[in-house]
């Protein structure tokens, strides 16, 4: 399991560089989606895979007696998905508003219409 | 139980007034004020939580009552209370200026929220003793600087702000990966926690490559070379108030930070992370002041400076000795400063001239003699010339250097000074001193006078770089202990795990 997902991880991270460094904004978006998944994925493996009970002690005892799933990373995934996701929203709609400003969405473009519109 | 009040004081009092002005009436001078009144009390905070780490040692809280590593801790040493104060002085004088510059309408929209939203996250990265902590308060001032940054939504904005965006985000992931490693590695993100466990850890090669994970992700947000062209691509687009505010306090947060995990966490591996911190900063100052030398906007021209002040800072960090940090505290307070008075004079020479672009400009001495004197005292400053703090934090880090036996960086260090010199010569010939450019029939400006607003947070800064350099100290002195404390974690570790050592 812990060799599927660091495969995963390997993957989206790759593909989430590979958006980037296209020339479209859109994409360039996605690419940081993937990078996030694939970073909220790499926390879960990396805090290891543990198939136990939820962390709550038991009636009658002190500790808790492994083995238990660590809840701690899956709230920072939580809210790593959380901020994401805000962010994310944003950026889109930074990209509309730019599409709509100058009609492409194109990195390149942005540029030279900029140039443009200085002279 | 009052201390801790006061730890807690500065994020409630952001993020509460933020909110506050937004449901406020979307007029002007409600928010107006709001803001004013909040950055007083957060500067009135900061001092007394200043005072009270100096006379009772490092304070902390655990916030919700959970005991240390398990719960958030909020610790405040000198170098946190210091910034915290610095943070509400600038929030302050931020905020009178853009009650001057910003049209009636900016004002009445989510302008101050925001500003506040962003302070508030810079004093919750300050102020927090835990990693993820660190990162969602680093994640809320990014948040509101993208507002800030595209709120004209100008083409340049938006172009701006989608770089800035997309780098700043990737830089995140980046810092999220090292602290879900350093979670599996260490199985704790409290920062007083961490000094403790991180050197007992049996793979040293893993905390390497964590540690240099945090070290790309804050050299990102710091804009150090070479990750620092997202920097003079977005500074030069927002207000000039708005700049300000940027370059006052986001870099800043990244090489706290960077100071925080090198001196507390990353320790067992010295000779590695201070060369290359010295490697990177040396860089950075080279780069940064090419990159000036070479720019005719004066906005850009000051981004550029940006980055080159931001490599002394990284250097002094580099050397990691008891005097070094002493100069890179000094330095950081001083830079603040120095570098605020100057994007606001370029804001209000922008506001004279109509235009940024140093070709474009000229005279401005005979006709603003007051703004010419503005200019001049933090420009200096920023190159180092005494009397003023600039000369006192700079002469700082070359001692520093000279004294680890550091020479390239010493000298580095003087010939980037004299670049920044020449740089800042540069604007005061063009835009101060040569004759107006003959194609522009140039209309005799009136000058500034104080009632237009624009001056008066611009005095303030040159008062506080000729008091910080005239009495340097003890500005010095209490940069010492800070650094006292930076260098000996035992404390910092009692402060926030309590008995346990």
């Amino acid at each position: 399991m812990e060799l599927f997902l660091a495969i995963t991880v390997g993957g989206l991270f790759a593909a989430g560089f590979y958006c980037l460094m296209l020339h479209s904004i859109v994409r360039i978006a996605l690419g940081l989606v993937l990078l996030g998944s694939a970073t909220n994925l790499l926390i879960f493996t990396i805090n290891g895979l543990q198939r136990g009970f939820a962390p709550l002690v038991p009636e009658g005892q002190e500790a808790l007696s492994p083995p238990y799933a660590d809840p701690v990373p899956q709230a920072f995934i939580l809210t790593a998905i959380v901020i994401n996701f805000g962010l994310l929203a944003l950026l889109l709609v930074l990209v509309h508003r730019a599409a709509q400003e100058t009609g492409t969405d194109d990195t390149r473009a942005l540029r030279t219409e900029l140039k443009d519109s200085k002279q | 139980m009052t201390h801790s009040v006061l730890l807690s004081l500065p994020m409630i009092l952001c993020l509460g007034a933020a909110a506050t002005g937004l449901l406020a009436p979307s007029r002007a001078w409600p928010r107006r004020w709001l803001a004013l009144m909040t950055m007083v009390s957060l500067a009135v905070v900061g001092a007394m939580l200043l005072v009270t780490v100096r006379r009772e040692g490092i304070q902390s809280m655990q916030v919700g009552g959970w005991a240390a590593p398990f719960g958030i801790t909020l610790v405040a040493d000198l170098l946190s209370a210091l910034l915290v104060l610095v943070t509400g002085v600038m929030g302050l004088t931020v905020v009178s200026y853009s009650a001057a510059t910003l049209p009636a309408s900016k004002e009445a929209g989510a302008y101050y929220p925001l500003v506040l939203v962003l302070v508030g996250g810079v004093c919750g990265a300050f102020l927090t003793g835990d990693l993820f902590n660190l990162f969602v308060w680093i994640e809320v001032m990014l948040g509101a600087s993208f507002v800030l940054l595209a709120l004209e939504a100008r083409q340049e904005q938006l172009e701006a702000s989608i770089k800035y965006m997309s780098l700043s985000l990737m830089g995140s992931v980046v810092l999220l990966c090292a602290v879900g490693l350093l979670y599996g590695a260490a199985g704790t993100l409290n920062l007083a926690d961490l000094a403790v466990t991180v050197p007992g850890l049996d793979t040293p090669n893993l905390m390497t490559v964590v540690s240099m994970f945090f070290l790309v992700a804050f050299a990102l947000k710091a804009g150090a070379f070479p990750l620092f062209f997202w920097l003079p691509a977005s500074y030069h687009t927002p207000p000039a108030a708005v700049t300000t505010l940027f370059s006052a306090l986001l870099t800043k947060v990244g090489v706290y930070a960077l100071a925080r995990v090198f001196t507390l966490v990353f320790t067992q591996d010295p000779q590695l992370t201070s060369t290359l911190l010295l490697v990177m900063g040396g860089l950075t100052m080279v780069t940064g002041v090419l990159g000036a030398v070479a720019q005719y906007d004066m906005r850009r021209l000051l981004s550029f400076h940006i980055i080159s002040q931001i490599g002394y800072l990284i250097a002094a960090l580099g050397m990691l000795t008891r005097g070094a940090l002493t100069a890179f505290i000094a330095f950081l307070i001083h830079y603040i400063f120095a570098k605020s008075a100057l994007f606001l004079v370029s804001g209000a020479t922008a506001r004279v001239t109509r235009t940024y672009d140093l070709h474009q400009m000229g005279n401005l001495y005979r006709s603003q003699p007051l703004l010419a004197a503005l200019f001049f005292i933090p420009a200096l400053s920023l190159a180092g010339v005494p009397p003023f703090s600039g000369f006192f934090a700079k002469l700082a880090v070359i001692q520093a250097a000279l004294r680890a036996e550091h020479w390239i960086i010493a000298g580095t260090a003087v010939v980037v000074g004299l670049l920044t010199l020449f740089s800042m010569m540069k604007i005061w010939r063009e835009a101060f001193w040569k004759a107006p450019p003959e194609n522009q029939p140039q209309e005799p400006a009136r000058p500034l006078s104080l009632g237009d607003g624009v001056l008066g947070p611009c005095i303030a800064m040159t008062l506080f770089m000729v008091v910080l350099g005239l009495g340097a100290e003890p500005l010095l002195e209490l940069a010492d202990a800070a650094a006292g404390q930076l260098l000996d974690p035992e404390e910092y570790v009692r402060a926030v795990l309590g008995g346990r050592p």
